[in-house]
């Protein structure tokens, strides 16, 4: 139910009543509406009861463990929200000058260093406002790279199959062909067919290390040696970094440039369409291109670089720069956990995913590749439960939610039939993960004595399996007063 | 999971070919294809005149699954396209290699499509997979 809908004609909340009619004759009449605007009219304790029954109906990491592999949905925590709100932040107003901002650019400052100690790379950017941002700022910066060496030749980027989606969108908004790279049985790319398409037609490749099958790359070195002696350059999609945090580094594997989702490794919130942040980094040969605003500090006091500095600079990707307040989140994050933290945050995050993926499978579950060990992820699938009791991915996920589970994420990868991808984070005790065994051995129990059960679920939460394809074809996204 | 027409070719990307007896070929998804991706919400079809080199993307089927480009099994020039699957995409999943066709193309050359697989080849490419 809408408030719209609580709404009852002459209802007030006198709280939130303007004390006095508002003076605007300084407005061109034309301009003034002579209707009032159609707002829900109701008390305020109604306006409490609506938002705290929704708030209750939130599924969140706040309340339920919440395994949605490539999302890295850990624990924020409330400290960096409490201390990025400081009031000195809060006011601190994007035009002031850098000799008024000197704690807001230091903090700053100090995050592109962490950055960039955290994954090898030479210069960081935070200007990017998303990870989506980011990875347009990346290949902007291949394309500037080999534009100002006259090798305009180059129009393919190269991405592997098992990449997420945004890869192949980002090189096409670029202006790139995009070239699919297979991938072998055992979860890594092939490199022979890698090596086959290289060419001077390699602008880069987008490689996500570790893959979104959830293992690690074995051979990025060759890869990053038949890409680089082909002319092509590395391009780092940094949303599985969480796995490899503080342990290897991507510019020590032969990336030129990375994107950061600041959302998923450094706890800052998570979507909702909300402010992001999806800083980059890049090897030396990158550095003039990096977007601005970037802070340079002369040893005594802290500036802004702009493309004044940078005439080379791919440019500013919004006005100011970027989303600070995000930042800031990302900055007491990393300040937290220091050096040594980042390295706790990779072993945990691999520990527990290693730890569901083994006992899953001697639940019962079939392992995408089990010869392989699990970085942050693992892919479970269901295809021999759904030859053989009609059980797909998506009865098991939607059954979770009734053990109060949030569900992994289905059908991604699309390389692996019926595939959970599960993403425990480390930030989860081993008795949550227990339980979350112990749920997932009762539903494929189910699975052979009650299929029909799966198939109706969700049983206990507030609305049932929902038609998505009715959702997706039929959008009904406006309410309108008395309307259907 | 039905019969494979005998009469059509395959791809390892899993489009099916039918000649027909203008020179013309129907293209469009196979069965298999439709049951992997699920329910679909959503066609696009590729302008018609436009010249496609084989393997090349030129359609989107979107389920509630994923959304998946399309890439043609030989190259040639498109001289027809479904329109009827923009207001009903679910005739991809009703009749995959009927009314769910996607294009009709003038190939570019008489040996197009060789390399593409009987219906024989294509059961087993599947049932490896």
């Amino acid at each position: 139910m809408l408030i719209f809908e609580h709404s009852q004609s002459g209802r007030r909340a006198t709280a939130q009543a303007p004390v006095d009619e508002a003076v605007v004759d300084d407005l061109p009449a034309e301009l003034l509406r002579d209707d009032v605007p159609a707002l829900p009219e109701v008390s305020e304790m109604q306006v409490v009861r609506h938002y705290t029954r929704l708030s209750q109906k939130n599924f969140s990491i706040d309340t339920e463990f919440y395994p949605l592999g490539s999302c890295t949905m850990k624990y924020n925590p409330r400290a960096c929200n409490t201390l990025a709100m400081l009031p000195g932040f809060l006011a601190h107003h994007p035009l002031a000058p850098a000799s008024e901002g000197q704690g807001v650019l230091a903090c700053l400052y100090d995050l592109q260093e962490m950055l960039k100690g955290v994954t090898g790379m030479q210069a960081v950017s935070l200007a990017p406002a998303a990870g989506a941002q980011g990875e347009f700022a990346g290949v902007a910066m291949i394309r500037a790279y080999h534009d100002a060496r006259g090798d305009a030749e180059r129009d393919e980027i190269l991405v592997p199959d098992a990449a997420h989606g945004t890869n192949p969108a980002t090189a096409t908004m670029c202006g790139y062909k995009v070239h699919e790279i297979p991938t072998g049985a055992d979860g890594d790319v092939d490199v022979d067919a890698l090596r086959a398409a290289v060419g001077p037609r390699t602008a880069g490749i987008m490689l996500t290390n570790p893959s979104t099958l959830g293992v690690f790359e074995r051979r990025i070195e060759e890869i990053a040696g038949i890409v680089h002696n082909a002319g092509g350059l590395l391009y780092y999609d940094g949303a599985n970094l969480n796995a490899i945090l503080g342990k290897v580094r991507p510019g020590d594997m032969g990336f030129d440039v990375i994107h950061m989702n600041l959302h998923k490794t450094f706890s800052t919130p998570h979507g909702g369409g909300g402010p992001g942040a999806g800083p980059v980094g890049v090897s030396a040969r990158l550095e003039s291109f990096l977007p601005v605003p970037l802070v340079a500090f002369d040893g005594d006091e802290y500036s802004w670089i702009t493309d004044r500095e940078r005439p080379q600079s791919i440019g500013r990707l919004s006005a100011f720069a970027g989303n600070v307040g995000v930042l800031l989140r990302a900055y007491v994050y990393a300040r937290m956990l220091g050096r040594e933290g980042m390295h706790r945050v990779a072993e945990f995050a691999t520990l527990n995913a290693n730890y569901l993926m083994k006992r899953l499978q001697e639940a019962g579950f079939d392992l995408a590749f089990p010869d392989r060990r699990a970085t942050h992820e693992f892919i479970v699938t269901l295809k021999r439960q759904q030859k053989e009791q009609g059980v797909s991915a998506m009865d098991v996920a939607k059954r979770l939610l009734d053990f109060g589970f949030h569900a992994p994420t289905t059908y991604f990868p699309m390389l692996v039939p019926e595939c959970l991808l599960i993403e425990p984070t480390e930030t989860e005790s081993p008795e949550e993960l227990d339980g979350f065994v112990e749920a997932m051995a009762k539903i494929l129990d189910e699975a052979e004595q009650n299929p029909d059960h799966l198939h109706e679920a969700p049983h206990t939460r507030p609305v049932r399996r929902l038609d998505e394809v009715r959702a997706a074809r039929e959008l009904d996204l406006r309410w309108v007063a008395g309307g259907t | 999971m039905s019969e494979l027409p005998g009469d059509l070719k395959y791809s390892k990307s899993h489009e099916w070919v039918r000649v027909n007896d203008d020179g013309t070929v129907t293209v469009g998804i196979t069965d298999h294809a439709q049951e992997q991706l699920g329910d679909m919400v959503y066609v696009e079809v590729p302008e018609q005149g436009r010249e496609l080199e084989a393997e090349e993307a030129c359609a989107v089927v979107e389920s509630v699954k994923a959304a998946s480009d399309v890439y043609t099994p030989l190259a040639g020039t498109v001289v027809e396209v479904n329109e009827a699957l923009t207001d009903a995409p679910e005739t991809v999943n009703q009749d995959a290699y009927g009314a769910g066709w996607l294009m009709k193309l003038k190939p570019a050359s008489p040996d197009a499509l060789d390399g593409l697989m009987d219906p024989d080849a294509y059961q087993a490419f599947i049932d490896a997979e």
